[in-house]
């Protein structure tokens, strides 16, 4: 029934679109609501993509909700080793998408809600749309206590942080995104979103941790759904516009034309990694051989994700000199990251063979991977 | 400087309706006006302080994060020029101007203020400027010539107006095909972009025939329209081809094989093949691939063969060992790590199953489970890629009857499998039967091995594949 009516909605709406006569007035007013049906965080991030590049947004607004399965997203200009656990997401098998808007890290599951403000560059307007949210909230529970915070968060009862804001602008559009907690895995949040990496020194944007609570557990009667729900019918009171929610595919190239070249892009590690910052790192391993441990003194520069500087201070004679240059000019160049370290294991070959040599080169080099 | 050009003269207002070229009083005025302006003082490379506009919200700071030009690129109007970041916002700044880069304000990670000169542009005076907002008419243009648009590197022809039109729609010129002389994008060409794209956000309109938009200005000659004829005369526009070479650093995963080959060279290679009959064995296989189901196993053929091996290679060690620098002495090693080559997204890896010779067909199956699923996931370890001592490679998954292999160093052997394939062949009644071939071919380093021990070898392994009953005799 929904779909009907919104098909009938957008029919209208692809009509005024199809003639550009001068000075058009929208027979329905500024506005859609749209609901992807994809739990890909990068199909969604492209949504959001194709949506900013392509689509029109004088005096027609867009609300996009989404929900991604188990991802941590990073922002525009973070660094994710500063800012998450990647070694545990890789066993856990959370994605990691960086997003175009700037702003902090978050961690989304299927318990936490997206929600896009998409308007011209004019109409952006951040605390209007907070305000909204705040009121669809108050409007399903009243005795919810919810308020914005100058920094644009939603806290619940005044300490705990409910969603978090980012922002993208455009030459002519932009948008405004937030989360929303509802009943997301605080575990796990917490976890992955905690980095164990060390020495690292960089000037990409630190997230600000903050405490974090769901909505379930203030009201368990709250569901994801009843959430989207209410906040789409506030939109659409709002701005005039039916209740109408209307479900996308981030996968249809009829309906978003490009879009999985968009998608591409955002899986890219080149996208994800790459566009980190430069940084540095500078640590000291303490490796454990046989009854010793060894104090391994590691300093790399990384650009655009990959090593530029690296300098791997042995004890004397642990290894033989060749080698250890050797390592290290294998590592210059390549990617910051450990399955690239794995292949420096293959590099033995070209090496005399000696069981006591093969172990100390193993441990170095997955000593290395855990930097990574 | 008169120059005897046509002019285009757009006069487009703010609500996007009219993309029709008007002459009229007004604009000729204007050009009036403009041409004058040429003639006048003003000489080419005038420099121009483009200031950061507002950014709203009553933002007066940002930190700029991303510079996409450096000092003396040449930017285009409404091409990114950096990003800045305030307060989780990221925006995009776009260049007001056709021109060069002369000076960058800011470094990377320095605080822009707004309505502070964020880029210094040498303004091809010929070309015009926008205005200081977005909104108003813009000036006419005065030349009939392509204004190239560089998007990502590539060259968009594209008259202003039409440009102005792509602009006003939010629409990539890279994205749109052009149909005009050299792939130039015409007015109709936006037009039916245009048309396309507000398709979007819906269910796909009846006629959904969609030419995904090519990122390149590539066309391909005309299909022939009079299929009757003969010979079909292409009605064919030149095909363009805008494909550039690309260079990049080897790292990484070709770096370690660009090593590993090298060193590969050093060795005297020579072949020896042959073709096994595995009819006994597939159905062998599938009669215990069920067992191995229930235990949670997948089971593939490549247990058999590695068994097989390490059987083979308890007769003919020297075939498991290892060759020092100097050629002085050789290592018979005594364990069988019998690596297997894995072809994942990054590149080829050789991860080995450690001590074959005392594990059995299930518990080889069970490991290359494990390796297979760390191997795609690429989370190896360095333990699981290092130490082996035989290689084969299981080429055939993906196709292939012979194959010249190149041996790993520090091994002396390696052997590649071909596809298995149904041929027909004579039993010992001397009758044609279905059989189950798959060939396989073998590398051996010839300073320590010769080719009657190679064939020896390669002749155990096959008979303990063709009749696999017989490889319960030699099992440990």
């Amino acid at each position: 029934m929904v779909l009907q009516s919104s098909l009938k909605n957008c029919f209208q709406l692809s009509c005024i679109l199809r003639t550009p006569k001068a000075g058009f007035r929208s027979t329905t007013s500024g506005g859609l609501i749209i609901q992807s049906i994809s739990n890909d965080v990068y199909q969604n991030l492209a949504v959001e993509d194709w949506i900013h590049d392509h689509m029109n947004l004088e005096n027609r607004p867009v609300l996009f909700l989404w929900r991604n399965s188990p991802a941590v997203v990073i922002g525009r200009h973070q660094n994710p080793w500063q800012e998450c656990n990647l070694r545990l997401m890789r066993q856990k098998n959370i994605k990691l998408a960086r997003r175009r808007s700037g702003g902090g890290t978050v961690y989304h599951d299927l318990g936490n809600i997206n929600l896009t403000f998409f308007t011209t560059r004019k109409k952006y307007e951040r605390m209007e749309n907070l305000k909204l949210v705040v009121k669809a909230l108050k409007g399903l529970r009243p005795r919810l206590d919810v308020h914005v915070t100058d920094r644009y968060d939603v806290l619940l009862d005044r300490q705990y942080k409910i969603s978090g804001t980012a922002a993208k602008l455009g030459r002519t559009s932009a948008y405004h995104h937030c989360t929303l907690l509802c009943n997301a895995d605080k575990f796990v949040l917490s976890s992955v979103l905690k980095s164990p990496y060390t020495g690292l020194k960089s000037n990409a944007t630190p997230s600000v941790p903050a405490s974090v609570k769901n909505l379930f557990e203030e009201d368990p009667s709250l569901t994801c759904e009843m959430l989207l729900d209410a906040i789409a019918e506030e939109y659409a009171t709002q701005h005039q516009i039916d209740h109408h929610i209307t479900l996308i595919n981030p996968a249809d190239e009829t309906v978003l034309p490009g879009i999985n070249n968009k998608t591409k892009e955002l899986q890219a590690w080149e996208w994800v990694y790459g566009k980190t910052p430069k940084f540095s790192v500078s640590t000291c391993i303490n490796m454990v051989y046989k009854d010793s441990v060894l104090d391994v003194k590691v300093d790399m520069d990384v650009k655009h994700g990959r090593i530029e500087v690296c300098n791997i201070d042995l004890p004397k004679q642990w290894l033989p000199p060749a080698l250890c240059s050797e390592l290290v000019k294998s590592l210059i160049g390549s990617k910051f990251c450990p399955n690239e370290t794995t292949t420096l294991a293959t590099l033995l070959r070209v090496c005399p063979q000696d069981d006591e040599l093969h172990n100390r080169w193993n441990l170095l080099c997955e000593n290395m991977m855990m930097l990574m | 400087v008169c120059i005897h050009r046509v002019r285009w003269c757009s006069s487009i207002r703010f609500i996007k309706s009219k993309y029709v070229c008007v002459f009229d009083k007004s604009a000729l005025k204007f050009s009036h006006q403009q041409r004058l302006f040429r003639t006048s003082a003003v000489s080419y490379g005038q420099i121009v302080q483009f200031k950061l506009s507002d950014i709203g919200e009553g933002i007066t700071e940002v930190t700029v994060k991303e510079w996409y030009i450096k000092e003396g690129d040449s930017v285009s109007q409404f091409d990114s020029i950096c990003e800045v970041q305030s307060d989780k916002a990221s925006v995009t700044i776009t260049s007001r101007y056709d021109g060069i880069i002369r000076k960058l304000h800011y470094n990377l990670d320095e605080i822009a203020f707004v309505g502070k000169p964020l880029v210094d542009i040498e303004i091809d005076a010929s070309k015009g400027v926008a205005p200081e907002e977005d909104v108003v008419e813009t000036p006419p243009m005065s030349h009939e010539e392509h204004t190239h648009q560089e998007i990502k590197g590539h060259k968009t022809l594209a008259t202003p107006a039409v440009r102005r039109l792509a602009m006003e729609n939010n629409i990539k010129l890279s994205e749109v095909v052009g149909t005009g002389k050299d792939n130039r994008i015409l007015k109709e060409d936006i037009l039916n972009y245009l048309a396309k794209q507000t398709g979007a956000i819906l269910p796909p309109s009846p006629k959904a025939e969609i030419m995904p938009p090519l990122p390149k200005s590539e066309t391909v000659p005309g299909a022939p329209k009079d299929r009757a004829r003969k010979i079909p005369v292409p009605v064919s526009r030149p095909i363009v081809f805008s494909g550039k070479d690309k260079t990049e650093p080897i790292t990484g995963f070709h770096k370690a094989m660009v090593k590993t080959m090298s060193a590969a060279l050093k060795i005297p290679h020579f072949g020896y093949c042959d073709e096994i009959d595995l009819s006994q064995l597939v159905q062998l296989r599938e009669e215990l691939k069920p067992l191995a189901q229930i235990r949670g196993v997948k089971l593939s053929f490549m247990p058999f063969f590695i068994k097989a091996a390490s059987l083979g290679l308890l007769q003919y060690p020297i075939l498991n060992a290892s060759l020092d620098e100097s050629c002085q002495n050789v290592t018979y090693k005594a364990s069988h790590n019998i690596g297997v080559a894995m072809d994942t997204e990054q590149g080829l890896i050789v991860p080995n199953v450690k001590n074959v010779q005392v594990c059995s067909v299930f518990e080889i199956a069970s490991e290359l489970n494990r390796l297979q699923t760390l191997g795609s996931a690429g989370q190896l370890g360095t333990n699981d890629l290092t130490g082996g001592t035989f290689t084969l490679s299981n080429i055939g998954t993906i196709g292939g009857t012979y194959a010249k292999p190149v041996i790993l160093p520090p091994e002396v052997a390696i052997g590649a499998l071909g596809k298995i394939q149904v041929l027909p062949r004579f039993n010992g009644k001397g009758e044609v039967y279905k059989a189950q071939i798959m060939n396989v071919s073998w590398s051996a380093d010839h300073r320590i091995i010769d080719g009657a021990t190679m064939a020896r070898f390669s002749n155990l392994w096959k008979s303990y594949l063709e009749n696999p009953a017989s490889m319960l005799l030699d099992l440990k």
